[in-house]
């Protein structure tokens, strides 16, 4: 079978479309975004016609790909761990509806916040909907579970949550392909009334979802991906999920591990292997990257099970794992690590050399030096590092969408004006509802979509708000004389001023749109033609 | 055999073209591979690494403990230094001497290089420069590579196999120019391990 180097995330994509996907639903978002990117470009999704856009948020996205699972074709939604929280009245409801095509969650975490602003830990959203979860330790774990995971939700009727972290979905590594199969047939639900959840129907379907529980643990209990391996060394268990399994390997000349243990890449929990080991050993270790889930769960309120993990400080309690955490949890020593040399200074991320977001800071910075610092209200995206020095132009990073709301409840508690910074891409995912509600109140707040045609941070997506931001902006009820475009440059600068000056000033919803194409797209040869059709260039 | 490295340098310096190189050479040929890369937040200009293990038995994690790499690569002087931490006591750091200065407070460069030369094992080299010099200003992460190949357990046929894989898209110009690139930089640690 055909080999290939693929991402962790990536390998998630080839198994999708070996699998039978028939389409892809997702918002960019780090560390999950290259899934949705891989499928775009692959060959046999491009042959199948897979469908592949991007969605304008998790979830539009989590809800059109439970529409292709009503209609018997199976689909994956795929999203970062924050993503999650937007698609959640979907995601949990998926569970009451069920499903009929396959229908695959994949959530990406990012545990030690690489490119997010938390750690939430998506295995309790599995727990919290009642669905499997499977959580790969490696590349070719991730693509022969995508591969099986559409049967799996198929045979329970359910949708399965597929969840990485960070080091999974962004490291590299050699897989092997599987035989591919074939898209399924498009085909009603047997149930006309499945997908209808009043409350004497969802009643039935809640009572239907707690029934296959046990069916599913038995499920985890037999499953490949769930390991009991034999130890001699009885004085302790170790439980490993997930990647953990590969830094315990990593501590071990070839991998021989003196004690039992409990490798667990779905669940819910084989109860009957926990048991097991919990039973033939003196205490037990938890290795689990993310919050203490299993952890909690086996210790239990009481505390009647001696369990080391992240509770108790075996493991550090917040963070990402690595191969010395482990290695201390083992009581191994570890060689004190080398010094590094005083001189070194960290190098931030910054705005990239000739980005339109810093000419539009820098003129929000002096149109705002009357009122006085605290008043700017930003969003999620490249601009977010408009907080850094030398600008220190924003207030606040929350999540998707927040800028125009919190401005508004600050606007409602007096603090006049105040300001929104958000981007053309973050304004069509979560930022229009906002709006709409400061329209409705006439609140004094002003509102500024930084707009360089992109989804920027990710890596320069498709932005669903091309060529449409001054419609939606009209559409909601900003009055079109406050809806002002203008060019961030230098030469610009005053005139930006005086602009946002004259804004800042009334009292009501403006809009102001700094519109310049992000540098990192230049090349972008489908992007230039699209502006070219919009006249925007 | 095994060899584990570090990849260092600022997000767009080109450390991940090296990896997917070294990475594309692996899968032609049957070795193991590992390769942690940082994507996201932190490419905007900002410090990046890469860990990448090749072995001929398989790897467990994805990241390199603690004081066990055996080679640190670094397209960039500071960043280098940034990650001794991970560089066993016999381990190479290998490095481009050329600063890139993306921030008010960078560190004197003499300074930094005095620094590089307390490492035991170094190798420093103005691959900018030499990069220049072939006329092939692009390729100066290449240069680096080629200046690592000596350390790294694998055929510098592979390394070659894997170059022409990587930027066969790009033309055969490019391929050739590239494979100068890696050739220089070899003769250069070659030059300075026979002096």
């Amino acid at each position: 079978m055909q080999k290939l180097l693929l991402l962790g995330a990536e390998a998630v994509a080839q198994g999708a479309i070996d699998g039978g996907l028939s389409g892809v639903y997702a918002y960019p978002g780090t560390p999950s975004t290259e899934i949705t990117e891989y499928i775009q470009r692959e060959k046999l999704a491009q042959e199948r016609k897979v469908h592949s856009q991007w969605s304008s948020n998790e979830k539009t996205a989590m809800e059109a790909a439970l529409g292709m699972s009503y209609s018997g074709k199976r689909a994956m939604v795929c999203m970062k761990h924050v993503g999650l929280n937007v698609a959640a009245d979907a995601f949990i409801n998926s569970a009451i509806t069920g499903v009929n095509g396959g229908l695959v969650i994949t959530v990406a975490d990012d545990p030690s916040m690489h490119s997010s602003q938390n750690e939430q830990d998506s295995r309790f959203y599995g727990k919290f909907a009642m669905v499997p979860i499977l959580e790969p330790s490696n590349q070719q774990e991730a693509y022969e579970m995508t591969y099986h995971a559409f049967e799996l939700s198929e045979k329970f009727g359910v949708p399965v949550l597929m969840r990485l972290t960070t080091r999974i979905s962004h490291s590299r590594s050699i897989i092997k392909r599987k035989e591919v199969k074939n898209e399924n047939e498009l085909s009603l639900p047997g149930d006309p009334r499945q997908f209808v959840l009043l409350p004497s129907i969802a009643k039935g379907r809640y009572r239907g979802l707690i029934n296959k529980q046990v069916a599913m643990e038995m499920d985890s209990e037999e499953s490949a991906f769930n390991e009991y391996i034999e130890g001699k060394d009885k004085s302790l268990g170790i439980i490993a999920c997930g990647i953990a399994y590969n830094y315990l390997k990593e501590n071990y000349k070839d991998s021989t591990i003196p004690y039992p243990i409990v490798k667990i890449s779905q669940y819910p929990l084989p109860r009957t292997k926990i048991e097991k080991l919990v039973n033939e050993t003196n205490e037990i270790l938890v290795l689990e990257e993310g919050y203490p889930f299993v952890e909690e769960m086996i210790k239990g309120y009481l505390e009647k099970e001696k369990v080391k993990g992240r509770l108790d400080g075996t493991l550090p309690r917040d963070g990402e794992l690595n191969p010395d955490h482990v290695a201390k949890a083992l009581g191994f020593e570890i060689q004190k690590a080398g010094k590094n040399p005083e001189i070194l200074v960290p190098r931030p991320p910054a705005m990239c050399v000739g980005c339109g977001h810093i000419d539009a800071y820098i003129a929000l910075n002096e149109a705002m030096a009357e009122y006085g610092a605290g008043r700017v209200f930003a969003d999620i995206g490249c601009y977010t590092l408009g907080a850094l020095e030398p600008y220190n132009a924003i207030n606040s990073c929350v999540d998707m969408g927040a800028s125009i709301t919190m401005a508004k409840g600050a606007a409602d508690a007096g603090l006049v004006p105040a300001v929104a910074v958000i981007g053309d891409s973050t304004f069509t995912h979560s930022g229009m509802t906002g709006l709409l509600d400061a329209v409705a109140e006439n609140a004094p707040i002003t509102v500024i979509i930084s707009d360089n045609f992109t989804t920027g941070m990710t890596g320069q997506q498709d932005s669903q708000a091309l060529g449409r931001i001054e419609d939606i902006c009209k559409g909601i009820g900003v009055d079109p004389e406050h809806i002002i475009v203008m060019n961030p440059t230098k030469k610009n600068h005053d005139l930006m001023v005086k602009t946002i000056k004259e804004e800042l000033e009334y009292q009501g919803v403006s809009v102001v749109i700094p519109r310049r194409q992000c540098i990192q797209t230049v090349r972008n040869k489908s992007l230039a033609e699209k502006l070219r059709e919009l006249n925007l260039k | 055999m095994k060899t584990d490295l570090i990849l260092a340098g600022v997000g767009g310096q080109g450390i991940l073209t090296i990896a997917a190189t070294l990475g594309m050479a692996a899968l032609n040929n049957d070795f193991y591979l590992k390769q942690s890369e940082v994507h996201g937040m932190s490419q905007r200009g900002g410090e990046v690494q890469a860990h990448l293990r090749i072995s001929d038995k398989e790897i467990a994690s994805d990241l390199i403990a603690d004081k066990t790499a055996d080679l640190i690569v670094s397209v960039e002087p500071m960043e280098g230094l940034r990650y001794l931490n991970y560089l066993h006591d016999e381990g190479w750091l290998i490095t481009n001497s050329r600063p890139y200065k993306n921030i008010p407070n960078y560190p004197d460069v003499d300074a930094l290089i005095a620094e590089i030369e307390k490492v035991k094992n170094h190798i420093v080299l103005d691959a900018d420069a030499m990069a220049k010099e072939i006329k092939a200003s692009r390729s100066s992460n290449i240069i680096v590579l080629g200046a690592a190949s000596p350390f790294i357990n694998m055929d510098y046929k592979l390394i070659e196999e894997g170059i022409r894989t990587i930027f066969s898209r790009k033309g055969e110009d490019v391929v050739n120019i590239n494979i100068k690139a890696l050739k220089i930089g070899r003769e250069f640690t070659e030059k300075k391990l026979n002096a």
